[in-house]
């Protein structure tokens, strides 16, 4: 097994964190926003930028299967390991989920989500309004979900980092 | 048996000149819709107006002489969302506390053969007037009548859309316009 990630592994991983602190804020702004030609704007981009995150995500995932990644330290308790591979499996969990329930939501407010402005991307629902601010509300509460995961992420790694001093932050920067 | 024959055929031909003399000129707006679409940054929306009245003189065998005017309550939108449809009645684009209405009044229809016409006409928006061709398809089913067909118009034209909406690179300057409107005759 190797000790590191594969460059293809850090990639991936530093560009979602990227791209998904870039959508997460801008959903959060976005949505309070008057209606404007700038709103609009911003939803596009939003789902443009999540529809890219969702095909990230199942890259990674085959990617993830195909490369195992560094053990975690064996002088790590098992209930923690048993934590650190929950949280993981959690946020690719909600890499998918989030994305899925944007783009059903969409489907059922009745914009339908064309990547890029040229791709469309077929509407699994017809326009409902209650399903879709019932949607609307599930994309909100697994974002919520998602913010909690990712700062419980941040918070480990910080916490490996700095008082156990072991390498687990290390080991995802580039040169390690 | 010529004559017989010759006989049949005339009476047939009678028949359906007497089933086509029915003169439609009630518009069921119940069973009639006017819907819209247009593309925003390259998604394609559309909603539909839910009141409206119509006046309709149409005769299928004097075609030329027929008559139609539309009036679109254009505070009736439904544009799929609550926040859109109160946009779209504020000041920047139909403004409907000024112009209520939107009116079409037919100005010439041409039979273009088979059961499709064309309908020229001046369609009045926001106090702007535009030429418009309108073609529409019929089909009569005894006492009752349906039109339908689609005409494309540019919102620019006639200033929807104003402000920081007038550029048309979110929303669309082609505005597609389908109908469906439901007659009975006397």
């Amino acid at each position: 097994m190797s000790a590191t990630y594969t460059t293809t592994a850090k990639l991936l991983h530093w560009l979602m964190a990227v791209l998904l602190f870039g959508l997460l804020a801008l959903g959060v702004y976005m949505h309070d926003l008057p209606l404007s030609p700038e709103k609009l704007q911003l939803y596009s981009w939003h789902k443009w930028a999540g529809v890219s995150a969702f095909l990230l995500v199942l890259f990674r995932l085959v990617w993830r299967i195909t490369h195992r990644p560094p053990a975690l330290p064996a002088n790590m308790p098992p209930l923690m390991q048993l934590i650190a591979h929950a949280g993981h499996a959690a946020l690719y969990l909600l890499m998918i989920a989030i994305p899925l329930s944007g783009w059903l939501m969409s489907s059922a407010k009745g914009f339908q989500t064309v990547w890029f402005g040229v791709l469309p991307i077929p509407d699994l629902l017809s326009k409902d309004k209650e399903l879709g601010d019932a949607l609307a509300l599930v994309h909100q509460s697994l974002n919520l979900l998602f913010a909690i995961t990712l700062a419980g992420h941040i918070g480990a790694a910080l916490k490996h980092h700095f008082i156990d001093k072991d390498d687990i932050l290390t080991r995802m920067l580039p040169k390690h | 048996m010529k004559i017989l024959k010759t006989a049949l055929a005339t009476a047939a031909l009678l028949s359906a000149f007497a089933a086509q003399a029915v003169e439609f000129t009630q518009v069921q707006a119940d069973k009639s819709t006017v819907a819209f679409g247009y593309q925003q940054m390259g998604v394609k929306m559309d909603g539909k107006f839910k009141k409206f009245s119509a006046q309709l003189a149409f005769d299928p065998a004097k075609a030329t002489a027929a008559k139609a005017s539309f009036d679109v309550d254009l505070a009736s939108i439904d544009t799929g969302g609550a926040e859109s449809d109160q946009e779209v009645a504020g000041k920047a684009w139909f403004n409907t506390k000024l112009f209520p209405t939107a009116r079409f009044v037919s100005s010439s229809v041409k039979a273009l053969g088979g059961n499709r016409y064309e309908v020229t006409g001046q369609l009045t928006i926001k106090g702007k007037t535009v030429d418009v061709l309108v073609p529409a398809t019929f089909t009569a089913q005894g006492n009752s009548a349906s039109f339908d067909g689609s005409f494309s118009i540019r919102r620019g034209d006639f200033a929807i859309g104003e402000g920081s909406w007038a550029k048309f690179d979110i929303v669309a300057n082609d505005v597609q316009i389908k109908f469906h409107i439901a007659a009975s005759g006397k």
